[in-house]
């Protein structure tokens, strides 16, 4: 117990760069795969949140382009969708990350991008803005017909139409959906230290941890089922959060009739 | 390749790049595009199979056969898909080891994990130490394959056992009107019936199954991602014919464009095929086809 204490203080935030330098090397106890997978999942969280929620609105502005009438704006959004829907994750790493590379090499003002950072941070928050907006499309074509007309009724346009009926029913109809990409989203974040981007001074994730023991004991049977018990734990925080979000959106619905959230996960991007 | 190819160095322009292209590494990179094809082929039906039977188990009327079908189909949720392909690779190889080393060396006297190491005896290696190199590369293509196919096949079977609740029910009475048994009435009405509901949760696995392909790489396998790396990194004058500076953006550039087109003719044949199905059937679609051809 007092050894395990010490661990946790020498490796709790070792993913971020403070406590000890070295990782353990031989003995490898439960409780240090358990404190450093822990210690990783610190990155995940970075970069799923900060994806997420700067991805929302530029999701929300591509998803309203992809329904323009305009097909100057509609063309473009379509193909921000296809291009970040159709291509793997993993291949859009890779290319982000070397096209960062090049790029610092003619512009000195891109060298933040080249760490896992901001660059897998921008991928990520460009990859789920093309899923999410895909999602809001959706929900934008099944806003009832009644909604917009009883709006031009009251004799709501422009903005205050948006704001007022469309917007709130577009995210209600879309959260569920919504839901399931954000726990996907928190899923791929496990991607972004395979994929080009490195680890400096290994510093990584949890899955960067996991696959370090995995390597150093040949035992795969005790770290990954590790991740797997914190990547549950954190599934269910997500759907906690978005269901109290979703209870939110409908408050003004019966209570039989609000929609309830459902898990369908979606599987690799 | 060609014959003017004998000295790059006077070339320049697109013969260069006509040359440079032709490389006999380069064809090492054509060729994995064929891997992904070939991991592609054989995964779909595999993990059909893998999925077809798991949802014929969690229908099953006997307990132990249906809990076991639905953990099956529920194992993959809720935990990052790649942590199963890194687990399942190592762990397969284990087993089949584990077992080969139980059969082949019964008196072996010490215990097969020890602290750090994994240790089997000389005979129950797979691929056996003394194998040509290919054995080596087709043993881990096969282990791949089967990763890919166990967790696709998760995924599968719950699109089936969802297809296979969907079918409507008044087709099975009428088949049991008639007679049928019920292994008839699964043969000839609910499996035929169930692919217009299974199609669109198939084509998305599909299409989740060809953005998973670059994952080859994390398994070991000398894929389209690896030799994209390989060759486009910086070469120098004095190792190579072909001089370049960094060119692994124009590789993954060019990685991406592919997956693309790929995912764009695949959408395209399941609209295609989409509409074959639907065909007579009791769905909305199926009526709006029978009205546009009335």
């Amino acid at each position: 117990m007092e050894d395990c204490l010490q661990t946790i203080a020498d490796y709790g935030l070792r993913s971020l760069g403070i406590g000890e330098r070295l990782l353990p090397r031989t003995g490898f106890t439960l409780c240090q795969q358990f404190t450093l997978i822990g210690s990783g999942m610190i990155w995940n969280i970075y970069f799923g949140t900060l994806a997420l929620i700067a991805g929302f609105f530029l999701a929300v502005a591509v998803a309203l382009g992809k329904a323009s009438a305009n097909p100057l704006v509609r063309k473009p959004a379509e193909w921000f969708i296809f291009i970040f829907r159709g291509s793997p994750l993993f291949i859009q790493f890779f290319f982000a990350y070397f096209l960062f590379l090049s790029l610092k090499g003619s512009y000195p003002i891109f060298s933040p991008l080249t760490s896992a950072t901001f660059g897998a941070l921008t991928v990520l928050f460009l990859n789920t803005a093309g899923y999410s907006a895909e999602i809001f499309y959706g929900a934008l074509q099944s806003i009832p017909k009644g909604d917009t007309e009883a709006a031009d009724a009251y004799g709501l346009t422009g903005w205050s139409k948006f704001r007022r009926v469309v917007y709130p029913t577009m995210l209600r109809l879309a959260w569920p959906a919504y839901t399931n990409e954000a726990i996907f989203l928190f899923h791929s974040t496990t991607l972004v230290f395979f994929a080009g981007f490195p680890a400096f001074q290994q510093k990584g994730d949890a899955l960067y941890y996991a696959r370090y023991f995995a390597d150093r004991t040949f035992n795969p049977f005790v770290p990954y089922p590790i991740l797997a018990v914190y990547f549950i734990l954190l599934t269910l925080v997500i759907i906690a959060i978005f269901g109290w979000m979703n209870g939110r959106l409908n408050r003004h619905l019966p209570s039989d009739a609000r929609p309830r959230l459902r898990f369908r996960p979606q599987l690799i991007r | 390749m060609f014959g003017n190819c004998a000295d790059p160095g006077a070339l320049d322009g697109l013969a260069w790049l006509g040359c440079y292209l032709t490389t006999g590494k380069h064809m090492s990179l054509y060729w994995s595009l064929g891997t992904v094809l070939l991991l592609l082929a054989i995964t779909a039906p595999t993990a059909l199979l893998f999925g077809f039977g798991g949802a014929t188990a969690a229908r099953s009327d006997i307990p132990p056969l249906r809990w076991l079908g639905k953990t099956y189909i529920a194992i993959v949720r809720g935990v990052p898909d790649i942590a199963f392909f890194l687990f399942f690779v190592i762990a397969l190889d284990q087993g089949f080891e584990y077992i080969r080393h139980h059969v082949l060396c019964p008196e072996w006297p010490d215990a097969v994990r020890q602290g750090n190491d994994f240790v089997v005896c000389a005979q129950a290696k797979l691929p056996l130490g003394n194998s040509p190199q290919w054995v080596h590369e087709t043993y881990g293509f096969m282990l791949a394959v089967l990763t890919f196919a166990i967790v696709f096949g998760a995924f599968a079977g719950n699109v089936l056992f969802g297809a296979m609740r969907a079918v409507p029910r008044a087709q099975l009475e009428t088949a049991e009107a008639y007679g049928m048994t019920r292994g008839q009435v699964t043969r000839r009405v609910l499996i035929p019936q169930m692919w217009v509901y299974a199609l669109p949760g198939l084509s998305n696995l599909w299409m989740v199954l060809i953005k998973a392909t670059p994952l080859l790489f994390l398994l070991g396998v000398e894929d389209i991602v690896y030799w994209s790396r390989e060759l486009g990194g910086a070469k120098q004058p004095q190792f190579t014919d072909y001089p370049h500076p960094d060119w692994r953006m124009w590789y993954f550039g060019a990685l991406l464009v592919f997956y693309l087109c790929f995912t764009k003719v695949s959408e395209i044949v399941i609209e295609k095929l989409m509409a074959r199905l639907t065909l007579g059937q009791a769905t909305a679609g199926g009526e709006a086809q029978r009205r546009a051809g009335a």
